[in-house]
């Protein structure tokens, strides 16, 4: 059985608790923090357990590689501390269930990784990606899984995910490019966690998208616009790509504009929260997430999920700001839309 | 062509006459699954007068005569039990006035749903009625005749409880106008400050008179809509949830559907809501009203709502919705029917583990809708079941099944909606004698010949 790589001494060691102490909907001093992550890693009870509302957030703020968000969420499992309705997470777990219906192109040695996520299947298209199309995969057979973190369920990730990459495997592919970064973050990061082992190579669509662009850059014409960028949850999973946000932007002539809730600080688009936890956090975080970007005179918000956009797409688009996922945006950029 | 199909070619003209056998197939069967039953004529009238001929030739000459609107009650009820003329009312499809500031409109017998609201929709978009969730092509007259529910139906009741006026022509061939109509010019009221006399007619089934007429309310039609899915595990919570969304009286129309496929909707319970306002704000203060209602379900974590993706949403708001039309087809062969009591909102627990039941026992493809009818007053639960037309034996064991939820729902204290025959029979013998008595004593002083849709409330 899989189990992850936590550390309790590397919790009693930290010199900042930024894990909680940097959480954005949770109230934690620095003591406490400590306290409470060493507390769960004893198997203890915390409120830490009770009150998170599954941003994610954690495993970024942890500096020091000891997956405090992957141990509240075992931990809640084994306690049976539900953070959604169950009847949501059935949902979630019925949608995901291979059922045989996985699409596949001209599948080569590098493959695109469209996961479960339909709306690539119309959006891969164009100059940016013509060097490796046809060769894609989608289905709930290569999907993740991983949103059942959210759900408090690791059990069926660790179920399911070994079979994902079975499934990879099978197919032979050496290079998978992910156009969701809770895909990228599924065989980058939480797999190496638990020590499922990933035998390809697995490359975050934003790395891809920076290098098309360089190659592509005779087409580049700078789009001159302000734009908000909208951070999934997932993308936590990897900080170390979200630098290519700002590149990208730089090389296609975005104004990236500074505001209060954007990288370290980026809020949840609330598609979850608004399922899990009912409406008075969910309006909150999104009304103060959207009011901050026409605070900031943002003419775009861009996604990079697009669950976020389908969540908060409408209401972004009813301030005044016109939401576009980044493949459009840098298919703009080179004059296909 | 003998003397009758003389006279009634000379009612409505050679052109919508027939007593050739490709109409006699057609109109012997309706889309469900009761056996066939030719009629001997068919005829399509156009005017009042017309059916007032045909009805007294009848009555003279002791003939059935069945009303038909679209057909599409899929329980038998034009199905001609005894032969005889089918009077096809879709000609007489004319929208006669629309009283916007009285907010009613009076329509033909034959007038359709989908008729009816494209009209407002263009002329008077203000304004909308409470449409069914059956093909566009069914009949408003026949929705009220057999208690029909729509979108507004938890706000207002049955469709019937709507209407504000009729027209009938009785078995003696005379028109008889019902409500305020009967002395006003104007359609405002079915009965109230006198007797009510619409019971004389609805629910009837056309076996004690034919609307020509009917007038039935308009309500404000907001700009916007929008659309909310709760799910929960616990189906016995369910009675619980609606009750507080029906408190709210923030929601249009409230379903309440369980089904094994697709997947997504596995395992769970859907209250799906639909809100409406004329601005953002209206309709963001609604939802607030709608999440808050059910908060303690989702802090116990007994239920939640989901996130609606915009591509289903579409679908969801489309009014009539054709994704009942979608599961028709399940099974392929495009076979389709469901038994609805009418039934108190505490017995949704007994009824889905019935329909699970009935669904495993028989290998059957199933659904189970409820529409919340009022305030939570009722609910029509629909026993859905899809089969292959082509396949005789699940033809069969659907039958069985729906026998079986007929006996079930008696049993809860249900009521059948649009009724068998079987199930008229059914509800009879249960009923209370002098109530009994009663629609004996109706029935035979307003069809002393028995010909109007005989085989239906017929009181032994």
């Amino acid at each position: 059985m899989y189990s992850l790589k936590f550390d309790e001494n590397v919790c009693k060691t930290c010199p900042t608790g930024d894990c909680l102490v940097k959480c954005q909907y949770l109230e934690v001093e620095k003591e406490t923090a400590i306290a409470e992550m060493v507390k769960i890693g004893q198997g203890e009870d915390s409120f830490v357990l009770h009150d998170c509302v599954t941003c994610y957030a954690c495993e970024e703020y942890c500096r020091r590689g000891n997956h405090p968000f992957y141990l509240i969420t075992e931990r809640r499992e084994e306690n049976g501390i539900l953070t959604s309705p169950r009847a949501i997470t059935k949902q979630w777990i019925n949608i995901g269930e291979p059922q045989g219906k996985f699409r596949l192109g001209d599948v080569k040695e590098r493959v695109l990784s469209f996961g479960f996520m339909p709306e690539f299947l119309r959006w891969i298209k164009g100059k940016l990606f013509e060097d490796v199309m046809p060769s894609f995969i989608f289905g709930q057979e290569f999907f993740c899984n991983v949103v059942y973190i959210h759900f408090a369920n690791t059990s069926i990730i660790k179920e399911r995910l070994p079979k994902v990459v079975d499934n990879f495997r099978k197919l032979g592919v050496k290079e998978v490019i992910f156009l969701h970064d809770e895909c990228y973050g599924a065989f980058a990061h939480l797999a190496p966690a638990y020590g499922i082992e990933v035998p390809f190579k697995s490359v975050h669509y934003f790395e891809y998208l920076y290098n098309r662009l360089k190659e592509l850059k005779d087409f580049i014409k700078p789009l001159n616009i302000r734009a908000a960028y909208q951070r999934p949850c997932s993308s936590r999973l990897s900080s170390d790509k979200h630098h290519f946000v700002a590149d990208i932007m730089e090389l296609i002539g975005v104004d990236l504009v500074e505001r209060e809730y954007q990288d370290d600080n980026a809020l949840c688009c609330t598609g979850i929260f608004s399922m899990c936890f009912g409406y008075d956090l969910a309006h909150d975080v999104q009304k103060r997430n959207i009011d901050d970007m026409v605070a900031h005179d943002a003419e775009y918000c861009i996604f990079n999920c697009p669950a976020c956009q389908g969540s908060i797409g409408t209401q972004v688009a009813k301030r005044g700001i016109k939401p576009i996922h980044m493949i459009h945006l840098c298919r703009m950029a080179i004059g296909e839309m | 062509m003998n003397d009758i199909a003389q006279s009634l070619t000379k009612i409505v003209g050679e052109a919508y006459f027939s007593d050739q056998p490709e109409e006699a197939y057609f109109y012997a069967r309706d889309p469900g699954l009761m056996p066939p039953h030719k009629p001997d004529y068919v005829v399509v009238p156009k005017r009042v007068e017309e059916i007032q001929e045909i009805v007294r030739l009848a009555s003279r000459e002791k003939i059935p005569i069945v009303p038909m609107g679209a057909g599409l009650a899929l329980t038998g009820l034009v199905i001609p039990l005894k032969g005889g003329i089918v009077i096809d009312m879709k000609r007489m499809n004319g929208i006669i006035e629309v009283n916007e500031g009285g907010r009613y409109v009076i329509v033909e017998g034959g007038t359709s749903q989908g008729l009816l609201k494209a009209y407002l929709e263009k002329n008077y978009p203000r304004l909308r009625h409470s449409i069914p969730d059956s093909p566009a092509t069914a009949t408003i007259a026949a929705n009220v005749m057999i208690h029909g529910q729509g979108r507004l139906t938890q706000q207002y009741g049955f469709n019937s409880d709507m209407i504000s006026g009729l027209e009938v022509v009785l078995a003696s061939g005379e028109t008889c106008r019902i409500g305020s109509c009967a002395i006003s010019p104007d359609w405002f009221s079915k009965g109230a400050p006198m007797p009510d006399l619409t019971g004389l007619f609805l629910g009837w089934f056309g076996a004690t008179g034919i609307i020509t007429k009917v007038a039935v309310k308009l309500y404000p039609r907001k700009k916007l809509r929008d659309v909310e899915i709760f799910i929960t595990d616990r189906e016995d919570l369910i009675p619980a949830m609606v009750y507080e969304l029906t408190h709210t009286e923030m929601v249009e129309d409230i379903n309440v559907f369980a089904q094994p496929k697709p997947m997504i909707f596995k395992d769970n319970h859907h209250i799906t809501m639909f809100l409406t306002g004329d601005t953002d704000e209206e309709i963001e203060f609604k939802r607030k009203m709608i999440w808050h209602a059910l908060d303690g379900f989702i802090k116990s974590k007994d239920g939640g709502f989901m996130g609606v993706p915009p591509v289903m949403k579409p679908t969801l708001l489309e009014t009539p919705q054709r994704s009942v039309s979608r599961f028709a087809d399940v099974k392929r062969g495009g076979g389709f029917e469901y038994s609805g009591p009418i039934i108190m909102v505490d017995k949704y627990a007994a009824c889905i583990h019935k329909v699970i039941e009935l669904g495993e026992k028989y290998d059957l493809g199933y659904s189970g809708m409820a529409r919340i009818i009022g305030r939570s007053h009722a609910m029509m639960y629909g026993f859905a079941f899809t089969f292959n037309r082509a396949d005789p034996d699940m033809m069969d064991r659907t039958r069985k099944a729906l026998h079986e939820v007929s006996e079930f729902a008696l049993e809860a204290g249900g009521i059948f909606w649009k009724a068998t025959v079987d199930e008229q029979k059914m509800a009879m013998a249960k009923m209370d004698p002098n109530t009994l008595g009663l629609m004996k004593m109706i029935k035979e002083n307003m069809d002393p010949n028995g010909i109007m849709n005989p085989g239906n409330w017929e009181v032994d």
